[in-house]
C-alpha cells in the first residue's frame, strides 16, 4: 500500500475515533495554525502609522502559499463576536525572513473591521486568512520607467511594490489631506533621501485635489510610465479617462478598494421577496442591498469574499428570478447553472437563492 | 370537574401589549450580543472537547475501577454538555450572529444518533411554532404517550410508564425514532416513500457511525481495558439519555402546564403566541450549575418564547419574563428538578388510566385553554 493510501486509511479512522466531530476540531484545540488546518493566523503586533492607520503584523498558518507585491488578502475578524471579512494590501516584502506578512489598514469612517484593527486589534487574536490574490503586481520582467500613482490607503498595494523589488526609475504621486496622513512618509522620504525613489506629494488639504489633467506638470513623461494605481473610485474613472484619451490605456493598471457602485432601484426591478431556498428563510429585500447583506441579516450563513465584487468567494446559484449587478446595473436571470456574486447583485423582483 | 382558562382576564389589547414588552426584552439582547457572549460559546465548545478527550483518555486504563469511575462520570458530562448547552443551541440557531462556520446550525453535528437536520425539522420547525398544540406538537408524548386530558385514552395507554422508563434510557434512539415519525412511517404504504426511505438510511448511517466509536474503536484502544471501557461507554450514553429525557419531560409535562386546542390557534396573533409558550413551559429552578448542565432549558418558558437568543442570556432574561408574568397576573411555572420531575412522571402514571374528558369551556375572544384542576 502506498504512504498516501496509508495515511488515507489512518485519518479514516481517526475519523471513526471523533465522530462525529472531525480530527481537525480537536487539534484545532492546540494547533490552529497548523499545516492542514483552515488557514489561519495571529496577530503578533499593531504599529500605528498616523492618526487614524495602523499595520498590523500577521503570522500566518503553516498553509499559507506567500503572495507577490501588490497582492491582497482576505481577513476574517471576529468584531464584537461576529466574523467580518475584508480585503487588505499585503506591506511587507515577500521575502521577509520571519515569515510574518503585514497589512496597513486605514480606519473609515463607521468602518466596522478597519477601526476594530486600528485601534482595538491586540496581539494573540487569531484572525482568519484567503491565500492572497489580485492581479495587480509588477510584471516578470522589470520594467524601465514607472509611475505609482495613489491616494489614501490606496498606497498600501505600491508599498509593498516598494518594499519587494528596486526599480530603476520610479516616480510616485500621492494624495493625502496633509502631511501627517501620508501613511509610511518616513519610508518614503528615506526611499527619496537614497534616490530610490522620485516622490510628489499632493495634499488635499491645501492644494487642493489632484487634478489629473496637470499630472504632466508633476510627472512630465508620465505617459511613457508603466502605472500602477490606487485610490478612491474618483481617481481611478479620472485616470482611465485620461489615460485613454491620449491613447496609452494598456500602461495603466488600476486597483479598485470598492466597486462602482450605481443606483439601483430605480424604476424597473426595484428590490422584491427574497428566498434563500437551502434554509427556508425568506425576507423583503429593496433594490440597492446586496443579497450577501441581506442574507446574512436574516441569519443565512452566506459565503462570502472581498465584498467588492473581485474574489468570487460569494457565488451562490441563483435558482430563480432576477439580480441587478449593483456595478453595471446589469440583470442576470435564473437558468440552471447561474451563479450569482451576491456581494455586488440586488434583488430585480423576487428572487430565489440557494443557501 | 371544571375547566378554566387561566388567561381568561386579560383582554385582547393586554396580550398585544404583552406581546410587545415580551418583542423589547428580546430587542433588547440582540443589540447587546458580542464579543462576550462568542467567548462563551467558544469557552464551552473547547471545555466540553477537553473533557471528551481526557475522559476517553482515562478510560484507557479502566480495569483500574477508580479510572472507571472518573473516565465514565467525565464522559457522561461531555456528552451531556455536547447534547444540551452546545448542540440543541446551536442547532436552534442561537449562535449563528456569529457567522462562524464552525458553530453555525447549518454545520453543526452532535454526539446523538438522530443527525442534526433532522431533528432540526422536527423540533425546532414543527415543536417550537406548534408548542402544546394537541394534534400538531408530537412532543407530548412523543406520540407514545397520553400527557393530558384531552387526549384520548387507550388501553395501550396503561403501559405508558413503561414506555417512558425504556425511552428515558435510551433517550437518543426514541428522538431518532420521534424525528422519522416511525410510528406514522412504518405503515406499508409510507415504507416504500423514497424521502422517508433516505431519512431512515441518514439516521441508519449516524447509529452505526456512533456505536462503532462508542461500543468498538473505543474499546479496542483500550486493549485490556476492552470490557470496562464499553461498560463505561455504555454508561454514559444512559446517563446522558435519562439525565436529557428528565430535563426534557420539565419543560412542558409538569402539572400546571397548558395544552391546546388544534382550532385555538387559528389567525393568532403575534402576543397570543407569546401567551401559548408562556403557558404552555415550564422551568426548573436551580443553580447555575444546574442551569448549565440542562442546557439551560432549565428556563424552558424564556427559550420558548425566544428560541434562538443565546442560551448563556436566558437568565438575565427570565428576571423581566417573570416581572411579565407577574404583572399580568399569569402563573409562571417552575420548582426544583427533583419535584418537577416527579410531576411529570406523576402525569404519565396518572394519565395510563383513563379519565373523564373535561368540559370545555369557551372564553370570549382568545379562547384557547383547556386544564384541569383536580
Amino acid at each position: 500500500m502506498t504512504s498516501a493510501a496509508l495515511r488515507k486509511r489512518a485519518w479514516k479512522l481517526l475519523e471513526m475515533v471523533t465522530t462525529p466531530l472531525l480530527p481537525s476540531d480537536y487539534l484545532d484545540l492546540v494547533s490552529p495554525l497548523r499545516a492542514g488546518a483552515d488557514l489561519r493566523g495571529r496577530i503578533e503586533a499593531v504599529h500605528p502609522e498616523t492618526g487614524d492607520a495602523a499595520t498590523v503584523v500577521i503570522r500566518p498558518g503553516r498553509g499559507w502559499r506567500g503572495h507577490a507585491a501588490g497582492q491582497y488578502v482576505r481577513i476574517g475578524v471576529d468584531v464584537d463576536g461576529r466574523r467580518l471579512w475584508r480585503a487588505y494590501s499585503i506591506t511587507s516584502p515577500t521575502d521577509r525572513q520571519d515569515g510574518r506578512i503585514t497589512i496597513t489598514v486605514k480606519a473609515i469612517p463607521d468602518g466596522k473591521v478597519s477601526n476594530h484593527l486600528v485601534r482595538r486589534a491586540t496581539p494573540g487574536t487569531l484572525v482568519q486568512l484567503d491565500q492572497p490574490t489580485g492581479d495587480f503586481v509588477l510584471p516578470p520582467a522589470k520594467p524601465a520607467k514607472v509611475l505609482y500613482l495613489t491616494a489614501g490607503s490606496g498606497i498600501t498595494p505600491v508599498m509593498g511594490m516598494l518594499r519587494d523589488v528596486e526599480l530603476d526609475d520610479v516616480v510616485m504621486v500621492h494624495c493625502a489631506p496633509r502631511p501627517q496622513d501620508v501613511i509610511f512618509r518616513n519610508e518614503l522620504h528615506g526611499l527619496v533621501a537614497d534616490k530610490k525613489l522620485r516622490l510628489a506629494e499632493v495634499h488635499s488639504a491645501t492644494d487642493g485635489k489632484l487634478d489629473i489633467a496637470r499630472l504632466g506638470e508633476l510627472v512630465p513623461d508620465w505617459a511613457e510610465r508603466e502605472t500602477w494605481a490606487c485610490g478612491p473610485a474618483g481617481l481611478l474613472d479620472a485616470a482611465e479617462e485620461y489615460w485613454t484619451e491620449h491613447g496609452v490605456r494598456e500602461r495603466l493598471r488600476t486597483e479598485r478598494f470598492r466597486p462602482r457602485i450605481v443606483v439601483a432601484g430605480d424604476g424597473d426591478g426595484g428590490g422584491g421577496e427574497v428566498t434563500f431556498s437551502a434554509t427556508g428563510t425568506t425576507v423583503d429585500a429593496d433594490g440597492a442591498t446586496p443579497l450577501l447583506d441581506i442574507g446574512e441579516e436574516a441569519g443565512v450563513l452566506m459565503p462570502s469574499g472581498c465584498r467588492m465584487g473581485i474574489c468570487f468567494g460569494c457565488v451562490t446559484p441563483l435558482k430563480a428570478g432576477a439580480v441587478r449587478d449593483l456595478r453595471t446595473g446589469e440583470i442576470t436571470e435564473a437558468e440552471p447553472g447561474v451563479l450569482i456574486q451576491t456581494c455586488v447583485s440586488a434583488a430585480a423582483g423576487p428572487c430565489d437563492i440557494e443557501r | 370537574m371544571t375547566a378554566i382558562d387561566p388567561t381568561a382576564h386579560l383582554t385582547a389589547q393586554q396580550i398585544e401589549e404583552l406581546g410587545r414588552e415580551l418583542d423589547a426584552i428580546r430587542d433588547e439582547v440582540i443589540a447587546d450580543r458580542g464579543e462576550k457572549d462568542a467567548a462563551y460559546i467558544r469557552k464551552v465548545i473547547s471545555a466540553q472537547r477537553k473533557l471528551e478527550l481526557a475522559s476517553r483518555g482515562v478510560l484507557l486504563f479502566s480495569v483500574f475501577p477508580p479510572a472507571w469511575l472518573l473516565g465514565t462520570a467525565g464522559l457522561s458530562v461531555a456528552k451531556i454538555m455536547d447534547n444540551m448547552e452546545i448542540g440543541h443551541n446551536v442547532l436552534h440557531g442561537q449562535w449563528d450572529w456569529m457567522r462562524d462556520p464552525k458553530i453555525h446550525s447549518t454545520t453543526w453535528e452532535w454526539d446523538h444518533v438522530s443527525p442534526a437536520e433532522q431533528w432540526k425539522h422536527s423540533h425546532n420547525e414543527l415543536h417550537h411554532t406548534y408548542t402544546n398544540v394537541i394534534g400538531k406538537d408530537n412532543d407530548l408524548g412523543y406520540g407514545i404517550m397520553r400527557v393530558d386530558e384531552d387526549q384520548k385514552w387507550h388501553p395501550a395507554h396503561l403501559g405508558q410508564p413503561l414506555w417512558n422508563f425504556l425511552n428515558a434510557c435510551f433517550f437518543e434512539y426514541g428522538i431518532a425514532a420521534y424525528d422519522l415519525e416511525l410510528g406514522k412511517n412504518l405503515h406499508k404504504r409510507r415504507r416504500k416513500d423514497p424521502e422517508f426511505r433516505a431519512r431512515a438510511k441518514a439516521v441508519g448511517r449516524k447509529i452505526r457511525k456512533q456505536v462503532l466509536k462508542d461500543y468498538v474503536i473505543h474499546p479496542l484502544l483500550s486493549g485490556p481495558s476492552f470490557l470496562t471501557t464499553l461498560a463505561a461507554t455504555f454508561t454514559a450514553n444512559l446517563v446522558r439519555n435519562i439525565w436529557s429525557h428528565s430535563v426534557i419531560m420539565c419543560g412542558h409535562f409538569p402539572e400546571g402546564v397548558q395544552v391546546f386546542e388544534r382550532r385555538s390557534i387559528k389567525g393568532e396573533t403575534r402576543g397570543q403566541w407569546y401567551l401559548r409558550q408562556m403557558m404552555g413551559s415550564a422551568n426548573i429552578s436551580g443553580s447555575r450549575a444546574m442551569h448549565f448542565m440542562t442546557g439551560n432549558l432549565s428556563h424552558q418558558i424564556e427559550h420558548h418564547l425566544f428560541p434562538d437568543l443565546p442560551s448563556n442570556r436566558y437568565a438575565e432574561v427570565a428576571v423581566k419574563v417573570r416581572a411579565l408574568f407577574e404583572k399580568y397576573e399569569l402563573e409562571y411555572v417552575t420548582g426544583p428538578l427533583p419535584a418537577q420531575v416527579f410531576s411529570a412522571w406523576h402525569k404519565v402514571f396518572r394519565l395510563s388510566l383513563p379519565t373523564k374528558k373535561p368540559e370545555v369551556m369557551t372564553p370570549d375572544g382568545h379562547a384557547m385553554v383547556v386544564v384541569q384542576h383536580d
